[in-house]
C-alpha cells in the first residue's frame, strides 16, 4: 500500500498509458472489455489524483524521481499544488469523457470503436504527463503523445475531419519543432533538462541572448498549442469535427496544458528578473486582448453551436494569458481558476452540444428552438455554463474574472479592466443568442433518436452534465479553497 | 451545537426559501399540478415574510445581526448585515411577494397563460436575489444577488416568447448587463483602493484613495447600475419596452423587486460607500440629484400622452423612482428617511395600480384607456382601489405618499434647495394629470356602454389583493408606524447615515 502512495504520480499517468495499449487486444477477447478497460483507469487516475492533491495539500510539493535515476539526469516529476489540482480537474475532465464517448461509438466496427478509445487514453495520459512533468524534454514527449492522438481523434470525425486533422498537423508540427528548438538552445547554454536545474543555471544571469532566442520560438509554439491569437488558425475546424465522443476533452483541457507548460518557462525556468520580461509579458498581454475581442466578435457570426464555442475557445484562451501577462500572484491564480472552470464550462457545452446531438441529430442552433422544454436538465447546465463564460455570480467564470480584474488593477493596468468588461459583454451577446434559441425560439419539427419515459437522455449522458453543473458552481462558490491552495505555489513565483 | 433559530442566520434562511422554491418549481415544474406549484410558492412566500418580520424588533432595538457565511473572494466574506434600510426594503418585498402571488394565480388562470413554471420559478429567484440584497453585507455580496436578480428577470420580461417580447428582453439585457459590468469594475477598483467592501453608514471612500477627476467617474461607474434599474433618465428606455411581460411581473417589476433594487443600490452606493462627503465633495450627488429632477418632470409630460394604461403607469414609475434617487441626492438626514420611506409607500401605491390595470385587462380585456369609459359601473371595487392609489401617488395628506414626498421636501428646504422644492410639489401635480383621467373616464356619468352592464368585477384572486394594498397604502398614510415600524426603520436609516457627521 506504501508503494501504490508513494508512486502516485506516475501511476496516474501509467494507468491511461496502460489500458490505451491493452484497449484493442482486450476488444478482440470481448468486444467492450476494452472500453471498460479504458474507463476504469480513467476511475483509477481520478481516485489518484485526489488522493495526490490530498497529499500535497498536507505535505507540500511532491518530488518524484522515475526509476530512481538521479535528478538532473533522470526524469522527474514535480508535483506541487498548482498541478495537483489541475491534475484532479483534468483526469475529472477525461473520466467524464470517456463515460460521455460510449454513446457516440460505432456500433457495427468494434475495433474502429476500441481505436478511438485507445486514441481518448492516449490524449489523457499526454494531458496528465504533460501537467505533472518537471522535465523540459519529457514535457516535449507527452507534448507530442497529446498531439499525435489529437490528430487521430480529430480525423476520425468524418472526412471534413480528416481535413481539419491535416491542417492541425501541420500547423502542431511547426510547433513541436519550435519547441524542439527552443528546448535545444537552452539545453546548450546550460546543459541539463530539468525545469527546476535549469531555472537555477539561467538565473545565474549571463544568459539573456539565449534566453531571448529561445523565447522567441517557445512563444509561438505554445501560442499554437493553445490557439493564442494569432496562432488559431487550425483551431475552429478542428474543435468543430472532432470525433463528437472525444470533444469535451480535447476543446475543454487540450488547449490549456500547453499554457500551463507556457506558464512554467515563463515564471519557473525564466523567472521575473529576466531582462526581456516585462516585454515579453507586454506581447503576451496585446495577443490576449486582441484574441479575447477577436473570438466573441467571430462566435457571433457562427450558426453552428460548435463554432461559436470553438470561437469562444480562443477568446476564452486570451482570458487565461492575459493572467499570465499581468503576471501577479493573485492574477496567476485567476488565470488558474479560469483554466479550471472553462474546462468544465467548455467541456459542460460540448457535453450538451453532444447530448442534443445524440438525441437530435442536429447542431445548428436554429433548430434548438424552446428544445428546453424536452432536456431541461441538459439546458439548465446550457445556462449556467453559459453565464459562467459570461461572468454572471455565483458562477466560476466570474470569479476568475474577479480575480484577473484585481490583479490587473493592482499593477494599475486599467486597460485590461476595461477589455474583461467588454470580452464579457461580447459574450453576453453571442451566449444569449443560443439562450435565445433554446428558449424563445418556435419548436422545430425534430425527430426524437432516443426516447425514454423518465429520463431525458441514457444515463452515460446525464453523468456528465450532472457533474459540469456541480463542478462550475462548486468552482465558483468555493473559489477561496482553490485559490488558497494554488496561492501556495503562486505566492513565490508572480511579480 | 449551533442554535438554528438564531438571529443571525435568519437573513440567510430569508434568501434560501425562496432559492429552495424556486429550484423546487423548475425541477419539479411539469410533473406537478398547478396546484402544488402555486402552493410552494404561497408556503415560501408566507415563511419569507415571516422570517423578516421576525427581524424587525432586534433591529429597532439597534442589534448589530451580522451573518458571514463564508468566503465568496480571498479576503471578503459572504456576509449578511441586516440594518435598518435593508430591513426597510425587504419587509416590502416580502409583504408584497404574498400579494403578488395571491394575484399571480388568479392572473396566470384567468387569463390561460404559458409558461407557468419557468414564471414562477423565475418569480421566486428574483425575491431571492431581492431580499440577498436587501441584507448584503458588502459590495461582492451585494453584487451577486444584483447579477442574479438582472439574469432571474429576463424569463419574466420575455415570458410570452414572441418577436416583441424577445426585442424587449435584449433592450433590458443590454440596459442591465452593460451598466452591471461596469459596475463590477468599479467594485474592483474601489476594492483595489481602499481594501474593504463592508457597507459602512457614512461611507468609507475618502479623498485619499481616490482623488478629485476620479472619484467621479468611478461614482458614476459605480452608479450606473443603480440609475439603470431605477429608470432615471436617459437610462430608462428599458422598462417601458418591458411592458410586453405579464401584468403581475409588470407589478413586480415596476413596483417591487427590480426597480427599486436599483434604487436601492443607488442608496448604498451614495450613502454606505461613498459616503455624502465624499458624494458631496465629488459633485456625484448634485449631478444625479439634477437628473432626478429632469426624470421628474419629463416622464410626466411623456406619461400624459400615453394612452395605453400600463405604458402610462411605467411612465409614471419612471418618475417616482426619480423622486426616492433625489431624495437620496439631496443628503439630509429626512430625505433619507423619506426616500427609504418612499420605496414603501411608492411599493404599495404602485402595485395597487397596475394590480388594477392587469384586472381590468384580464376581465375586460382593455388596454387603452379610451376604451374604458364607464368601466367603474362594472369593476366599482378595482376602481376605487385605483382611485386611492392615484391620490396617493399624487401625495395628498392621509395616504402614504403624503408622508415621504414631505419629508423629502423637507429636506429639500432644510438644504435650501428650492428648485427641488418646487419639482417635487409641481410633480405631484402632473401626477393628477395623468392619473385623474383614468379615474373620471372611469366614472364618467351619464354615459351608458352597453359593455359594462354586466359581468362583475375581476375575480376574487386579482380582487382581494389589490384592495389590500390600496387599504395598506391609506393606513399607512395615517398611521405611518402601523405594523411593520416602517416609518422608524427609516428614520433610524438616516439617522445612522448622518449622526458621525453632526
Amino acid at each position: 500500500m506504501t508503494n501504490l502512495i508513494g508512486n502516485t504520480p506516475v501511476l496516474i499517468i501509467l494507468l491511461p498509458l496502460c489500458s490505451a495499449l491493452l484497449c484493442l487486444a482486450l476488444t478482440a477477447v470481448s468486444k467492450n472489455l476494452g472500453s471498460l478497460v479504458v474507463k476504469i483507469s480513467c476511475l483509477g487516475s481520478l481516485v489518484l489524483s485526489v488522493i495526490q492533491l490530498c497529499m500535497v495539500v498536507s505535505g507540500g510539493t511532491i518530488h518524484y524521481a522515475i526509476g530512481n535515476y538521479a535528478v538532473p539526469y533522470g526524469i522527474e516529476f514535480v508535483i506541487d499544488s498548482l498541478n495537483a489540482v489541475l491534475l484532479v480537474a483534468f483526469s475529472l475532465m477525461g473520466f467524464l469523457t470517456v463515460i460521455f464517448a460510449g454513446n457516440f461509438s460505432d456500433n457495427k466496427n468494434h475495433f474502429k470503436t476500441a481505436g478511438a478509445y485507445a486514441e481518448l487514453a492516449l490524449l489523457i495520459t499526454g494531458i496528465l504527463g504533460m501537467t505533472s512533468t518537471g522535465d523540459v524534454f519529457n514535457l516535449y514527449v507527452f507534448l507530442e503523445i497529446t498531439s499525435l492522438s489529437a490528430y487521430c481523434l480529430i480525423s476520425l470525425g468524418g472526412s471534413r475531419g480528416v481535413v481539419s486533422a491535416y491542417r492541425y498537423m501541420l500547423v502542431g508540427t511547426i510547433a513541436a519543432t519550435f519547441y524542439l528548438l527552443g528546448i535545444g538552445i537552452l539545453y546548450a547554454t546550460t546543459g541539463t533538462l530539468n525545469m527546476g536545474d535549469m531555472s537555477n543555471i539561467l538565473n545565474e544571469g549571463g544568459h539573456d541572448g539565449a534566453m531571448l532566442v529561445a523565447m522567441c520560438f517557445l512563444i509561438p509554439a505554445f501560442g499554437i498549442k493553445m490557439a493564442l491569437f494569432p496562432f488559431h488558425g487550425w483551431q475552429p475546424s478542428a474543435y468543430t469535427h472532432a470525433e463528437p465522443g472525444s470533444r469535451p476533452l480535447v476543446t475543454g483541457v487540450m488547449g490549456k496544458v500547453p499554457a500551463l507548460a507556457m506558464f512554467r518557462f515563463f515564471y519557473c525556468i525564466y523567472g521575473t528578473d529576466f531582462r526581456f520580461f516585462r516585454i515579453a509579458l507586454m506581447l503576451l498581454g496585446i495577443l490576449s486582448v486582441i484574441g479575447m475581442i477577436y473570438g466573441s466578435l467571430m462566435a457571433m457570426g457562427q450558426n453552428d453551436i460548435r463554432k461559436i464555442l470553438a470561437y469562444s475557445s480562443v477568446a476564452q484562451i486570451g482570458y487565461i494569458s492575459l493572467g499570465f501577462a499581468i503576471g501577479t500572484p493573485i492574477a496567476l491564480a485567476g488565470s488558474f481558476l479560469h483554466m479550471l472552470g472553462h474546462a468544465f464550462m467548455k467541456g459542460g457545452l460540448f457535453f450538451c452540444t453532444g447530448a442534443i446531438r445524440y438525441k437530435y441529430g442536429t447542431v445548428d442552433i436554429n433548430d434548438f428552438g424552446r428544445i428546453y422544454k424536452k432536456m431541461p436538465l441538459t439546458c439548465g447546465l446550457l445556462v449556467i455554463a453559459a453565464l459562467s463564460m459570461i461572468g454572471i455570480p455565483p458562477t466560476a467564470g466570474f470569479f476568475s474574472k474577479w480575480y484577473l480584474a484585481l490583479g490587473a488593477a493592482g499593477q494599475h493596468e486599467w486597460i485590461y479592466i476595461a477589455v474583461l468588461v467588454l470580452s464579457s459583454l461580447l459574450n453576453a451577446v453571442y451566449f444569449f443568442r443560443l439562450i435565445e434559441k433554446v428558449f424563445i425560439r418556435q419548436s422545430s419539427d425534430l425527430k426524437t433518436r432516443w426516447e425514454s419515459e423518465v429520463l431525458e437522455l441514457p444515463v452515460t449522458l446525464i453523468i456528465p452534465i450532472v457533474a459540469c453543473f456541480l463542478a462550475i458552481l462548486g468552482i465558483g462558490l468555493f473559489n477561496v479553497k482553490i485559490i488558497d491552495v494554488l496561492l501556495m505555489t503562486l505566492e513565490g513565483v508572480g511579480l | 451545537m449551533i442554535n438554528f433559530m438564531a438571529l443571525e442566520l435568519r437573513p440567510l434562511y430569508a434568501v434560501l426559501v425562496s432559492l429552495i422554491a424556486s429550484g423546487l418549481i423548475y425541477v419539479l415544474g411539469e410533473h406537478i399540478r398547478p396546484n402544488a406549484r402555486e402552493a410552494i410558492t404561497m408556503v415560501a412566500a408566507v415563511c419569507k415574510a415571516v422570517i423578516v418580520y421576525s427581524l424587525i424588533p432586534a433591529v429597532l432595538a439597534g442589534t448589530e445581526i451580522k451573518l458571514e457565511v463564508f468566503k465568496i473572494v480571498k479576503g471578503v466574506s459572504f456576509a449578511f448585515n441586516v440594518d435598518p434600510a435593508g430591513m426597510v426594503f425587504a419587509c416590502v418585498a416580502s409583504t408584497l411577494w404574498i400579494l403578488t402571488s395571491i394575484y399571480s394565480i388568479g392572473y396566470m388562470r384567468g387569463h390561460g397563460e404559458q409558461n407557468q413554471t419557468g414564471y414562477f420559478a423565475a418569480f421566486a429567484m428574483c425575491l431571492c436575489a431581492a431580499t440577498g440584497l436587501c441584507f448584503a453585507g458588502n459590495l461582492i455580496t451585494f453584487f451577486i444577488f444584483f447579477e442574479v436578480l438582472t439574469v432571474a428577470t429576463y424569463p419574466l420580461v420575455v415570458h410570452y416568447r414572441d418577436a416583441e417580447g424577445t426585442v424587449s428582453g435584449r433592450k433590458y439585457l443590454a440596459y442591465t448587463l452593460i451598466s452591471g459590468q461596469i459596475f463590477f469594475a468599479a467594485i474592483v477598483i474601489v476594492y483595489s483602493v481602499s481594501g474593504t467592501m463592508d457597507f459602512v453608514p457614512g461611507g468609507f471612500i475618502t479623498k485619499d484613495m481616490l482623488p478629485m477627476p476620479w472619484a467621479l467617474v468611478v461614482f458614476f461607474m459605480m452608479i450606473g447600475a443603480g440609475i439603470v434599474k431605477a429608470g432615471v433618465m436617459p437610462l430608462h428606455s428599458w422598462l417601458p419596452a418591458a411592458m410586453v411581460a405579464p401584468t403581475p411581473v409588470s407589478a413586480l417589476l415596476h413596483a417591487v423587486a427590480v426597480v427599486k433594487a436599483g434604487a436601492f443600490c443607488t442608496l448604498r452606493v451614495v450613502l454606505y460607500v461613498f459616503g455624502p462627503e465624499m458624494a458631496k465633495a465629488c459633485y456625484g450627488a448634485d449631478i444625479l440629484a439634477w437628473m432626478a429632477v429632469f426624470t421628474i418632470i419629463l416622464s410626466s409630460f411623456i406619461a400624459m400622452r400615453k394612452y395605453n394604461l400600463k405604458a402610462r403607469l411605467a411612465f409614471s414609475t419612471v418618475g417616482q423612482l426619480s423622486y426616492i434617487v433625489l431624495g437620496i441626492c439631496i443628503l439630509t438626514p429626512y430625505s433619507t428617511a423619506g426616500a427609504l420611506y418612499h420605496i414603501v409607500a411608492h411599493a404599495f401605491m404602485k402595485i395597487t395600480l397596475f394590480m388594477a390595470a392587469g384586472a381590468i385587462f384580464v376581465t375586460t380585456h382593455k388596454k387603452d384607456i379610451r376604451e374604458m369609459v364607464g368601466i367603474g359601473k362594472r369593476m366599482p371595487v378595482t376602481m376605487m382601489a385605483f382611485t386611492a392609489a392615484s391620490i396617493g401617488i399624487a401625495g395628498f395628506p392621509f395616504f402614504v405618499g403624503f408622508v415621504s414626498k414631505a419629508n423629502i421636501i423637507m429636506g429639500a428646504v432644510s438644504m435650501g434647495k428650492p428648485v427641488f422644492v418646487a419639482t417635487l410639489i409641481a410633480s405631484a401635480l402632473l401626477a393628477l394629470t395623468y392619473l385623474m383621467p383614468v379615474v373620471l373616464v372611469a366614472f364618467k356619468k351619464n354615459v351608458d356602454n352597453p359593455e359594462f352592464d354586466e359581468g362583475g368585477d375581476a375575480a376574487p384572486a386579482m380582487l382581494i389583493p389589490l384592495v389590500i394594498t390600496a387599504v395598506i397604502s391609506i393606513i399607512l398614510g395615517i398611521a405611518p408606524n402601523a405594523g411593520l415600524h416602517l416609518f422608524d426603520l427609516a428614520v433610524m436609516a438616516g439617522n445612522q447615515i448622518f449622526t458621525p457627521l453632526m
